[in-house]
């Protein structure tokens, strides 16, 4: 559910490319087991939730040609190309990056593009990560593909003004490529991701407002224990409720004339429990906003956070 | 009295059939897809506006290629004068005008690019060099907000034409499938090629 939630609107909606050759190739595994054990007496159940599962798993897992790695840290070195105390240590500055100025830096090494450029990979691996924060999209991927001999490095949409194209390419260029030329390639990672930490950590403040916001809002959303309540189902609780109380009045009216009942109690209690929630409600006053749990800022690797990506950034081959 | 509170309990029965056929979902559809147009024009516009830096610094150095400077600033002009709004992403004649405007663009400032190799000096020039960078990723922008747009515009068209919500789309909204972006031009789709 936690990953549903935070889980962007754009991704959703893959790009054309992804979703012919892609389309349900993804969910169709998972349907046939779901139907193959129906048997014809007992199944219409079991295949109306056959059904429901194929259904749900077809929301949940977005249409992708692409395979990404697991994003499993902040530094994710399928290609294998990082000794593991570099590794350990970039880790380290990373997620102290993240901590200090709430965008979220990632570095991957794939193994392949699989055949894709390596622009068009990258932002779909950013979306698929959903590196930074959904609505203030301050993430950033460092992606090199040592096989193929490419880097790239990708910056989501809330942090283009920052870390323009012409700058990343200049990181690309002047801090990245000479090292990887020299086959460091430890050490061009690590000169890249000091560059852009170090561009990253300027100032910015309209784009420092809203990703307040955005932190605020994650924090809350993986603090609460529970997941908040969706509108629809208040809406058609209302309705149900509506439904209820007509049926209780007609009868109240024409049977016992003012007998009375502990329906609308009741539906009070239900109302109050749905209050309290979604926050706020009697205990309310949402005081603590980070601590206990971390959050976004609270150091550690947090996933991702829903951001999204348009193909900024800049990319170099050596 | 009977008869009026019939229709009062009826009324979240109808709200919800009304809401499993579209009546909702299709006007969402169909803004995601503006939305999404927006951004494409965006990031057509950016590339617009970088050109005149671009053709600026060329003609310090390339002072030979007068003819192909001068295909990017008309191929520029005309493609900045042919926008479609929100409203017309329906009507193909207009897509395809703004289409073929935009292809015309990219064939001159890839003819421009090619032409630029040829020059060592402005190939070390820091400022070309950024602008060359910025030219790339604007390309890449482009590119994810044209596939951006058609996926939402696919989801929208699905959505009109099949059932139920195909019956709302015509009885309430008499909506028109919107038209996707196609490469129609050769090499429409490559990116001009940057070497460096």
């Amino acid at each position: 559910m936690s990953s549903l939630s935070v889980m962007p609107a754009r991704p959703l909606v893959m790009p054309a490319k992804a979703g012919i050759s892609g389309g349900t190739r993804g969910t169709r595994p998972r349907e046939t087991p779901a139907f193959a054990g129906v048997t014809r007496g007992a199944g219409v159940t079991r295949l109306l939730a056959g059904l429901l599962l194929a259904l749900l798993a077809l929301i949940a897992a977005p249409a992708q040609a692409l395979t990404f790695p697991a994003y499993t840290g902040l530094v994710v070195d399928q290609a294998n190309i990082l000794p593991a105390d570099r590794k350990a240590a970039l880790e380290q500055k990373l997620e102290a990056f993240q901590q200090k100025t709430h965008r979220q830096l990632a570095v991957a090494t794939v193994s392949s593009l699989e055949g894709d450029e390596i622009a068009d990979y990258g932002y779909q691996l950013g979306r698929a990560w959903g590196v930074g924060l959904n609505d203030a999209n301050n993430g950033a991927i460092l992606l090199v593909a040592p096989h193929e001999r490419k880097v790239r490095i990708e910056v989501g949409y809330g942090l283009e003004g920052v870390l323009t194209d012409a700058y990343s390419s200049v990181i690309v260029n002047a801090k990245i490529l000479p090292a990887f030329k020299a086959g460091d390639m430890p050490g061009g990672i690590d000169a890249g991701t000091d560059a852009i930490i170090a561009q990253l950590s300027l100032p910015d403040d309209q784009a420092k407002a809203r990703q307040d916001a955005a932190v605020v809002a994650w924090d809350k959303q993986h603090k609460s224990s529970g997941q908040g309540v969706p509108g629809a189902l208040i809406f058609w609780l209302i309705v149900i409720a509506w439904v209820v109380i007509a049926g209780f009045i007609r009868r109240a009216r024409y049977g016992q004339r003012y007998g009375g009942s502990n329906w609308p109690i009741w539906l009070w209690a239900i109302d109050g429990a749905l209050n309290s929630r979604s926050g706020g409600g009697w205990s309310g006053g949402g005081s603590s906003d980070s601590g206990g749990g971390g959050g976004w800022g609270g150091g550690g690797f947090t996933g991702g956070g829903g951001g999204s990506f348009g193909g900024g950034g800049a990319s170099g081959s050596w | 009295m009977m008869l009026r509170r019939r229709l009062a309990l009826s009324a979240p029965f109808a709200a919800l059939l009304l809401a499993g056929c579209g009546v909702n979902t299709i006007p969402t559809a169909e803004e995601n897809a503006k939305a999404k147009w927006a951004d494409v024009q965006n990031q057509y516009q950016r590339r617009a506006d970088l050109i005149p830096n671009l053709v600026a610094t060329v003609k310090g150095y390339a002072t030979h290629e007068q003819s192909t400077l001068t295909a990017v600033v008309d191929a520029r002009a005309k493609a900045t004068q042919v926008t479609v709004s929100a409203d017309d992403i329906s009507d193909p004649d207009k897509m395809k005008k703004f289409q073929d405007a935009q292809n015309q663009l990219s064939g001159a400032l890839g003819r421009l690019l090619a032409v630029n190799e040829a020059y060592p000096q402005l190939q070390a020039d820091q400022n070309f060099l950024a602008l060359q960078s910025q030219l790339e990723g604007t390309e890449n922008r482009i590119a994810v907000a044209r596939s951006d747009y058609n996926s939402a515009v696919q989801a929208y068209n699905t959505r009109i034409r099949t059932f139920p919500d195909s019956i709302t789309a015509k009885v309430v909204y008499g909506a028109k499938p919107i038209t996707p972006f196609t490469a129609t031009a050769p090499n429409a789709e490559a990116a001009p090629t940057v070497k460096f």
